[in-house]
C-alpha cells in the first residue's frame, strides 16, 4: 500500500515536471509545424539564468522566499522571450516554407550553437541554487516524505496547463492560432498576419521552455549539456500524447510519469526502457499519438 | 539526354581531384607542423571540455595540469622538481575535448600522435575512452598516462603493457575502501542501499562494493539499488523508493553535479537523517555543498587527492597556486591531473635522453618507479609497474561557521584496497582478499 | 555487364583514393576509413530520405553491425573480417525485417521517433549488459582477411582503408543502379505522392519495406567497418545523437548522387577534427554555423555545387 501511494505521488510529481518541459514544444509544433530541438537549450538557458540570478540575490544577503520566486520567474521569462525572439527573427524567418525535417535540422544547428554560447557565458562549473528548495522543506507521510518545492512545481504546472488551454480555446488570439493550425493558407487569405502570430507563438513556446528550466534550477545542479538530456524526454512525451495537443501533452506526461514511477519502485532496472517502451507501445496502436490528428493527404 | 549522360564523368573527375587535393593539402599541413616542433616537449592533454563531466572533472583537471605545466616552465616547483622544463625542454600542451565517445577519441588520439606530433599523451576521465585508447597506445608505441579513469579492466585488456600507464587508483580501491571504512566506523549498520548512475562506472562500483561488504560486513543486508540515468538531475522518485526500504547506509558512486543534486535533494527529503550516505567521489563537493550535505556524510576522493592530500611541500605549493588562480582549493580531479604531469616530468628528467626523450625512454623511466607527488610518494607497483599503488582515504564531512572540513579521516594502505598483480579484482575480493596488508 | 561512365568514374575515384593512401600521413588514412564507414550508414539514411522518410534511429543498425563484429570475434572465434561483416549483415537484416513490418507504416516525425525509440531500446539493453562492459564497451579481436593477418601499426590501417574502399565501391555501384531501377524510382515517387503511386498499381508498403531492409544492411556494414578500424565497440553507437549526426551528414551531402554522402562525410570529419583542434571550447558552435549556412545557401546539399554549375553552362 505504501508503495502504491509512493508511485502515485512520485508519478504525478514527475508528470508535472514533464508537462512543463513539453508544453512549449507542443505549442510551437501545433502552430508552426516546427519540432524545435533547441527547446532543450531554452530549458538550459532558463535554468542558468535563474541559477545565476538566485546566486546573485542570495550572495547579496537576500532571504525573502517570495522575492526568490519572483527572481526565478523574471529571469526565466526575460531570457526565454528574448532568445525566442532572436531565434525566430534571426534564423527561422529566413527558413520558413522548408521541409518539416529540414526545419528540425535547423533547430538542431541552433541547439549546437546555443550549447557553446552558454558555455562561453556561464563556463562549465556547476551552478547550485538550492536555497528555495531547501527553505520550503518537506511534508512527512509515514516514512515517505514529499518536498514542498515539488508540490509547488505541480501547482505551477497545472496553472500553466489551464492557462494555455484557456488562451487557445477562449481568447481571440487563440482562435486566430487555431485557424492557422487548421488551414494556414485560408487564414492568411482572411487577413491573419501569420508571420506575427508565428513570432508570438515561438516566443511563448520558448518562454515556457525557459520557465521549466528556471523552476527546475533550484532542484538540480545546473551543468553544461543539461538541455540535450531533456529534449528526447520531451519529444517522447509529446509524440505519445499527440503532437500539437496541450491535452495530449498532459496525458502523455501522466502516463510516462506513472509508468516510470512504477518501474523505479518495483523494477528499477527497467527504468531506462520505460519511456521508449511506452512511446512505441502507444504509437503501435495510435499511429499519431493519443490526441494527434490524422492529417488528410492532399493529392 | 546526351548532356545528362555526360554529366557524371566530369563530376566524378572533379570530385576525385577535389578529394585528393584536399587530402594532399591536409597532409602537407600536417608535415609542416611537424618540422617546427623541435626544441620543446609537446604533450597532448585530453579532458572533458563539454558535456556534464566538464564542470566537476574536465575543467578542474585542465586547470590543475595547466598550473603545474606553467610552474615547470618557470622552474618554480618545489624540490625535487625545481629544474626548469622537462629534461630541459619547454613543456607545451595541446588540449583536446574528450567528448564524443571512444570511437571519436581513438580518432583524436591518432590525430594527436600523427598530425600534431605530440611526444606524450595525458588524459582520459571516462573508462570507456581508456579501454579504447589502451590498445591504440600500445600499437602506436606512444607514452600515455591515464590520469583519472577508474576501470579495473584497463590492464586486464592489455597483455604486457609497454607504453600505457595509470597514475591513479582503480574503482575497486574506492569501493573496498568504502566497505572497510563502514566496517570500522558503522559496524552496527544492517540495511544497506545504493544509488548509482546507470552506466558502467555505477554498475562496476556497486558490484565491487557489494562483494566487499559480503566479506567485511556479512551481517549486513543489501535492500535496494537505484539506477537513475546519467545527468538526470532530479531524484525525487528514487529517493522515495529508497525511503520505503528504510536503509541505514546509502552507498553512491554518483559524481559531479548528479552527486551534488542527489545529496541536496536527499537531505531536504529527510533521507539523509534516516541513513548515512557514503559517497565514493564526494570529495569534489567538499567546498561546494555549503552545508547541503548533513554533517557525518562519508566522502571519498578516489585516493589521497583534493582534501585528502597529505601535507608536503608539493601539496602545499599546489593548493596555494590553485587558490591564487581559481579562488577555491583544488578538488581531486585537479590533483590527479597535477600528479600525472609530475609523473611525466619525473620520467623525462630521469630518462637519460639527450634532447626529447623517446616513448621507450619515458616508459623505462616511469615503469616501477617511485616519484614524489601532491599525494605523497607514488609507487608504480601494480600491473607490472604501470599502475600506481596508493592509499585510499575516507572521512566525514563537517560544516561549521561556513567552513567545510574532513573529520575522522582514515587511510588504508594500497596493499589493503588493491588486488595484487595476477588477481582479477573481483576474484580477489571473493576469495577474502588474499595477500592483503592493512598495516 | 557494360559499365556506365558514372560507374567508371566511381571506380576511378576509389582507385585514386587507394593510391593516395600510400602517400598521405597515417592519421588521414584512419580518418578516411572512419569517414567512409560513416558514409555507408549515411547512405542508408539517404535511401530512406529518397522515399521521404527521415530516420533518427539508423544508429540501431550501425550498432548491430559493430557489435556483431565485436561479439563474433570474442565469442564465436571468427576472425575473418569479411565473415564478421556478413554476420553483422545477417543479424541486421533479420532485425530489420521484423521492425520494417511496423515502422514502414509510419511517416514524417512518427517514423523518426519510432526508429529513435528502437535504437534507444538497444542502447538501454547494451547499457544493462554488464558482461559486455556496459557503456565502456569492449575491444575487437585482431582480425584477418582471407587468411592474411594485417598485423598492427601503419600497414593495418591502410588495409582497413582498402577494405572499406572496396566495400564502399561495391555498395556505391549497386546503389547507383538501384536508384535508377524501378524500385528506386518508386521510392522517389512515394516521396512525391504516395496515393498516386498506389493508383499506378505499385505496392508502396512493399517498396518501402525492401528499401528499409537494404538501408539497414548498408548501415550495418558501416558499423562493422567502424568496429574493425577503431578496434572498440560501445553502446554510444546506438545513442540518438549519433543517429542525428548521420542525418546531419545526409543533409550536408544531399540526396543527388551516390557519391554525395562520401564527400559530405569526409568534409564533416575534417571540419570537426580541425574545429576541435582550433577551438576546443566552441567546436559545436562551428558545426552549427556550418550546418545553418549549408541549409541557407545549398539547400540541396554540397552535391548541388556540382550540378548547379552544369545547369548554368
Amino acid at each position: 500500500m505504501l508503495t502504491v501511494w509512493a508511485i502515485l505521488i512520485d508519478g504525478f510529481i514527475y508528470a508535472s515536471w514533464l508537462f512543463l518541459v513539453a508544453a512549449g514544444l507542443t505549442v510551437i509544433y501545433g502552430v508552426m509545424r516546427i519540432l524545435n530541438m533547441a527547446h532543450g537549450s531554452l530549458y538550459a538557458l532558463g535554468a542558468y539564468a535563474a541559477a545565476s540570478a538566485l546566486g546573485w540575490y542570495y550572495s547579496g544577503g537576500g532571504e525573502n522566499l517570495v522575492m526568490a520566486f519572483a527572481i526565478i520567474a523574471a529571469s526565466a521569462i526575460l531570457i526565454g522571450a528574448l532568445t525566442g525572439l532572436a531565434i525566430e527573427r534571426g534564423i527561422l524567418r529566413l527558413m520558413y516554407g522548408r521541409d518539416e525535417i529540414l526545419m528540425l535540422l535547423i533547430t538542431f544547428a541552433v541547439l549546437l550553437i546555443l550549447e557553446d554560447v552558454m558555455k562561453l557565458i556561464w563556463g562549465t562549473t556547476p551552478y547550485f541554487a538550492y536555497q528555495p528548495y531547501a527553505a520550503l522543506g518537506r511534508i512527512n507521510i509515514d516514512v515517505l516524505t514529499v518536498s514542498r518545492y515539488d508540490l509547488l512545481v505541480l501547482v505551477v504546472s497545472v496553472v500553466i496547463g489551464v492557462g494555455l488551454w484557456f488562451w487557445l480555446e477562449r481568447t481571440k488570439i487563440g482562435k486566430i492560432l487555431r485557424s492557422i493550425i487548421h488551414d494556414r493558407e485560408v487564414s492568411e487569405a482572411m487577413g491573419v498576419n501569420v508571420r506575427r502570430m508565428f513570432t508570438i507563438t515561438f516566443m511563448i513556446g520558448a518562454t515556457l521552455g525557459a520557465i521549466a528550466g528556471g523552476i527546475t534550477a533550484p532542484i538540480i545542479s545546473v551543468v553544461p549539456g543539461l538541455g540535450i538530456e531533456v529534449i528526447v524526454l520531451a519529444f517522447a512525451v509529446v509524440v505519445t500524447g499527440g503532437l500539437g495537443s496541450i491535452t495530449g501533452a498532459a496525458v502523455g506526461a501522466v502516463i510516462v510519469g506513472l509508468a516510470r514511477a512504477t518501474s523505479i519502485h518495483t523494477m528499477p532496472e527497467l527504468e531506462l526502457f520505460i519511456i521508449y517502451a511506452v512511446m512505441a507501445g502507444v504509437l503501435i496502436f495510435r499511429p499519431h499519438g493519443l490526441f494527434g490528428q490524422v492529417i488528410a493527404r492532399k493529392i | 539526354m546526351k548532356n545528362s549522360n555526360q554529366r557524371p564523368i566530369w563530376q566524378k573527375t572533379l570530385l576525385g581531384t577535389a578529394t585528393s587535393v584536399a587530402m594532399a593539402s591536409v597532409g602537407v599541413m600536417g608535415m609542416a607542423a611537424t618540422a617546427s616542433a623541435e626544441e620543446s616537449f609537446k604533450v597532448g592533454f585530453v579532458t572533458f571540455l563539454s558535456g556534464g563531466a566538464s564542470g566537476p572533472f574536465g575543467v578542474p583537471a585542465a586547470q590543475g595540469a595547466d598550473i603545474v605545466i606553467k610552474a615547470i616552465n618557470e622552474g618554480s616547483l618545489p624540490a625535487p622538481y625545481d629544474t626548469k622544463g622537462v629534461n630541459g625542454l619547454t613543456l607545451e600542451s595541446v588540449v583536446v575535448d574528450e567528448a564524443g565517445g571512444p570511437t571519436k577519441q581513438v580518432e583524436e588520439y591518432r590525430n594527436l600522435v600523427q598530425r600534431q606530433d605530440v611526444d606524450a599523451v595525458i588524459g582520459y576521465i571516462s573508462s570507456g575512452d581508456c579501454l579504447a585508447i589502451g590498445p591504440v597506445a600500445e600499437e602506436m608505441k606512444m607514452f600515455t598516462i591515464a590520469f583519472d579513469c577508474g576501470t579495473s579492466r584497463l590492464f586486464q585488456e592489455i597483455e604486457d603493457p609497454q607504453y600505457m600507464f595509470r597514475t591513479g587508483l582503480d574503482a575497486v580501491a574506492d569501493n573496498v575502501g568504502a566497505a572497510r571504512y563502514l566496517a570500522e566506523t558503522r559496524p552496527d549498520a544492517v540495511r544497506i542501499a545504493g544509488i548509482q548512475q546507470n552506466y558502467a562506472w555505477g554498475q562496476d562500483s556497486w558490484q565491487d562494493f557489494t562483494l566487499a561488504m559480503e566479506q567485511l560486513m556479512p551481517e549486513a543486508e543489501i535492500v535496494n539499488n537505484q539506477t537513475p540515468q546519467l545527468f538526470q538531475g532530479s531524484y525525487s522518485t528514487e529517493i522515495s523508493a529508497l525511503q520505503t526500504q528504510r536503509p541505514d547506509i546509502v552507498h553512491s558512486s554518483m559524481w559531479g553535479g548528479d552527486m551534488e543534486s542527489f545529496t541536496a535533494q536527499a537531505n531536504v527529503r529527510g533521507l539523509l537523517s534516516q541513513a548515512t550516505a557514503i559517497l565514493t567521489t564526494g570529495e569534489s563537493g567538499l567546498h561546494r555543498f555549503d552545508g547541503q550535505a548533513p554533517n557525518g556524510t562519508i566522502l571519498g576522493g578516489r585516493g589521497p587527492f583534493g582534501g585528502f592530500m597529505p601535507e608536503n611541500d608539493l601539496s602545499e605549493w599546489f593548493t596555494e597556486a590553485y587558490v591564487a588562480e581559481h579562488g577555491t582549493p583544488p578538488s581531486y580531479p585537479a590533483s590527479k591531473a597535477a600528479q600525472a604531469v609530475l609523473a611525466l616530468k619525473f620520467a623525462a628528467d630521469n630518462s637519460g635522453a639527450d634532447g626529447v626523450p623517446s616513448s621507450e625512454q619515458l616508459a623505462e623511466a616511469l615503469k616501477g618507479a617511485e616519484f614524489e607527488s601532491v599525494s605523497g610518494t607514488v609507487r608504480m607497483a601494480l600491473a607490472g609497474g604501470h599502475q600506481a599503488l596508493q592509499p585510499m582515504s575516507y572521512g566525514e564531512y563537517h560544516f561549521e561557521n561556513g567552513e567545510a572540513e574532513l573529520r575522522n579521516v582514515r587511510s588504508y594502505p594500497g596493499e589493503c584496497v588493491s588486488a595484487p598483480d595476477g588477481y582479477n579484482a573481483q576474484q580477489w575480493i571473493k576469495e577474502g582478499f588474499p595477500g592483503v596488508d592493512c598495516n | 555487364m557494360i559499365l556506365e561512365k558514372s560507374e567508371i568514374s566511381l571506380i576511378g575515384a576509389a582507385v585514386a583514393l587507394a593510391l593516395a593512401s600510400l602517400v598521405v600521413p597515417n592519421w588521414l588514412v584512419f580518418t578516411a576509413t572512419l569517414a567512409i564507414s560513416t558514409a555507408l550508414v549515411v547512405m542508408g539514411v539517404v535511401m530512406l530520405m529518397r522515399a521521404g522518410l527521415v530516420s533518427f534511429g539508423q544508429g540501431l543498425f550501425y550498432c548491430l553491425g559493430g557489435y556483431a563484429v565485436g561479439l563474433g570475434g570474442r565469442y564465436l572465434g571468427i576472425t575473418d573480417a569479411l565473415l564478421l561483416i556478413v554476420l553483422g549483415v545477417a543479424v541486421t537484416v533479420g532485425v530489420a525485417m521484423i521492425l520494417g513490418l511496423l515502422v514502414t507504416r509510419y511517416r514524417e516525425i512518427f517514423f523518426a521517433m519510432l526508429s529513435l525509440a528502437f535504437s534507444m531500446i538497444l542502447y538501454g539493453l547494451l547499457v544493462k549488459s554488464h558482461g559486455l562492459g556496459s557503456t565502456d564497451g569492449f575491444g575487437v579481436v585482431d582480425w584477418t582477411i582471407l587468411g592474411f593477418s594485417p598485423g598492427s601499426g601503419e600497414s593495418s590501417s591502410r588495409i582497413a582503408l582498402l577494405l572499406a574502399l572496396g566495400l564502399a565501391l561495391g555498395i556505391a555501384l549497386f546503389l547507383n543502379r538501384y536508384f535508377r531501377s524501378s524500385l528506386g524510382l518508386a521510392c522517389e515517387a512515394i516521396r512525391e505522392n504516395e496515393v498516386r503511386v498506389e493508383y499506378m498499381g505499385v505496392s508502396r508498403k512493399q517498396v518501402l519495406y525492401i528499401n528499409y531492409v537494404i538501408a539497414a544492411a548498408v548501415g550495418s556494414i558501416g558499423g562493422s567497418m567502424t568496429a574493425l578500424a577503431a578496434g572498440h565497440v560501445d553502446p554510444t553507437m546506438a545513442y540518438w545523437t549519433i543517429s542525428g549526426e548521420f542525418v546531419f551528414i545526409a543533409i550536408l551531402g544531399g540526396t543527388g548522387h551516390v557519391a554525395a554522402p562520401f564527400i559530405a562525410a569526409l568534409i564533416f570529419t575534417l571540419v570537426r577534427t580541425y574545429a576541435i583542434e582550433l577551438a576546443p571550447n566552441a567546436w559545436q558552435m562551428i558545426l552549427g554555423i556550418v550546418l545553418l549556412l549549408i541549409i541557407l545557401f545549398l539547400p540541396k546539399g554540397i552535391w548541388s555545387l556540382f550540378t548547379r554549375k552544369k545547369g548554368v553552362a
